[in-house]
């Protein structure tokens, strides 16, 4: 005997016009959101599922794809609103061209490549050896960023709006073109402390760029593969990871704590001081937003834990 | 710097200060009206500084050096609108406000100020009109807004100088930083050049230029946007002026 299944109807509105732009009917009770976002692409092929955002109320919160339709507060005609998230860019593809320009860009500078300095500079290099160590870091600390953007990290969304990409890599490329400008340039001067800061700064730097890697790697095993769960981190057997006793987001604190600093410190350019403090700015920003979003879920967050500098931030 | 347009400036404010009323308390609303007479109380010194010195010299130049402090002290003191948003106690954009603001306060003290071959030019006198002009309107606006009495009239003068106020201030500003271009170039004034320990350097005679080439793009967009602003709040005006 089969048991009478009850169908849905479901009807999607404009959230600001309010407009019926699609009605769907025998929606099954377990559809997700996900399933119902690419019915509504199918009529309406210009707002593929990305750039749909589906909410229950025209000013509320964007319902996730993985929601099911009967476990919704709606009665068997669902009435959802629809607003138009713009044109979406997937993550890696962001990551990947953000990151790629610093790369390209700083060997530019590095190799001297013409109408950057003047002429009679051009395809010559550096006498100073910190010069060279610079580029290794800097280039080193890229391919990382790339390696981890295609292995390592699980995203939770797929896409951001299409402007982020250029808003982003004109921070990003432009910075390193800044800095690079200056690192490499005939008139750079080293270090005042010589061999001394040099050594200190890269052992920071190296000391940071593996911690970051190990936090990644952490968060990575926190989240199976294709998923988007979110759990609480814990320190591990990994001595890096014993960070996350003191704060929410240690890829931050290694990151500008010790890349970055380590960066300036061995290059002594006041622009990558620059860099390094916006970047400290927005990552104290990120990571006060996720420390937040802990909080609000995890009822037994570690209480010990900041956001992003232990005990100050 | 586009913050000579007289209006633009709390452009966002300008919607708001006449419907929102639930805002800021009993004591900053005091506050606020206190600030905003002693602002309008301060440029019309400045107005009547510089009408008075006209009358004087019987010519328009050096008028300058006339109403140099109460200038200074004055346009600095707009300042403290960036603080009333941070604080919320003005309904506007932060970084907006601090935007006008700061341009302003370029223009006073890193253009004029620091080249003092440019406090002679007629254009200063230009951009100098424009502000005060500009300022004394809105002054007056915010404080008959605070006080829940905006004469039209004032509205009106708010949403309508502008047409030929905004563009004679920037017309004034470009000029005065394009006459104060040799001079920093000569001087290498507040400039930076290599070899220096901290790898760094400044260029202020192109820095200048970037500026200039920066007024393309935004002066039309705020220009445009006052005039939008105009339309919305003054919309009936024009249905009446067609009346014969």
């Amino acid at each position: 005997q089969e048991r009478a299944v009850v169908f849905f109807e479901v009807e999607i509105l404009d959230a600001k016009t309010k407009d019926k732009l699609c009605f769907l009917d025998k929606v099954e009770p377990n559809a997700t959101i996900g399933e119902i976002k690419s019915m509504f692409h199918k009529s309406h092929p210009q707002w593929y599922p990305a750039r749909q955002s589906i909410r229950l109320d025209p000013k509320g919160k964007s319902l996730k794809d993985e929601d099911v339709l009967q476990h919704l507060p709606v009665g068997t005609t669902a009435t959802f609103y629809f607003r138009d998230l713009g044109a979406q860019i997937s993550w890696v593809t962001v990551f990947l061209t953000e990151y790629t320009g610093p790369l390209v860009i700083y060997l530019m500078f590095y190799f001297r490549v013409p109408f950057i300095y003047a002429p009679k500079y051009d395809f010559t290099t550096s006498k100073h050896w910190v010069v060279h160590l610079a580029c290794m870091c800097h280039s080193f600390h890229y391919v990382k960023r790339l390696l981890e953007t295609l292995f390592v990290h699980r995203f939770s969304h797929g896409t951001m709006p299409l402007r982020n990409i250029f808003k982003n890599c004109t921070y990003y490329w432009g910075f390193a073109a800044w800095m690079a400008y200056y690192i490499n340039h005939p008139l750079y001067t080293p270090p005042i402390y010589g061999e001394q800061q040099i050594r200190l700064a890269l052992i920071i730097f190296l000391f940071c760029q593996i911690g970051n890697f190990s936090i990644h790697i952490a968060l990575r095993n926190l989240r199976p593969p294709g998923s988007k769960t979110r759990k609480i981190p814990y320190p591990t057997k990994n001595p890096f990871t014993w960070i996350f006793l003191l704060v929410s987001c240690p890829n931050y604190t290694y990151e500008v704590l010790g890349s970055w600093l380590g960066f300036t410190v061995m290059t002594q350019c006041l622009p990558v001081a620059f860099f390094t403090l916006v970047g400290f700015i927005q990552m104290t920003v990120w990571a006060k937003g996720k420390h937040r979003s802990y909080l609000k879920e995890f009822r037994d967050y570690p209480p010990l834990r900041s956001p992003i500098l232990p005990f100050i931030l | 710097m586009s913050a000579a347009a007289p209006g633009t400036s709390k452009a966002a404010h300008s919607d708001v200060a006449p419907k929102k009323k639930k805002g800021p308390g009993a004591l900053a609303t005091a506050y606020l009206v206190i600030y905003n007479v002693v602002m309008t109380a301060g440029w019309l010194v400045i107005a009547v500084g510089l009408v008075r010195a006209y009358l004087a010299r019987g010519s328009y130049h050096g008028l300058y050096y006339s109403i140099e402090k109460p200038l200074k002290f004055f346009q600095t003191g707009a300042i403290l609108e960036i603080l009333h948003c941070a604080v919320g106690i003005v309904p506007s954009s932060v970084v907006l406000t601090g935007f006008q603001v700061m341009s302003r306060v370029f223009l006073t003290w890193a253009v004029t100020h620091s080249v003092r071959e440019v406090q002679s030019e007629d254009s200063v006198l230009l951009f100098v009109t424009a502000w005060t002009v500009t300022e004394i309107i809105r002054y007056s606006f915010y404080t008959f807004s605070l006080l829940n009495h905006l004469p039209y009239l004032i509205k009106w003068a708010r949403y309508t100088f502008f047409i030929v106020l905004y563009p004679m201030g920037v017309t004034g500003e470009l000029l005065t930083i394009y006459a104060a271009l040799p001079y920093v170039q000569k001087t290498g004034l507040y400039s930076v050049t290599l070899p220096n320990k901290y790898n760094f350097s400044f260029d202020y005679y192109t820095f200048l230029i970037l500026i200039m080439i920066s007024y393309i793009p935004l002066f039309p967009q705020l220009y445009f946007h006052m005039i939008r602003q105009r339309k919305k709040v003054l919309g009936h005006v024009e249905d009446y002026s067609k009346v014969e």
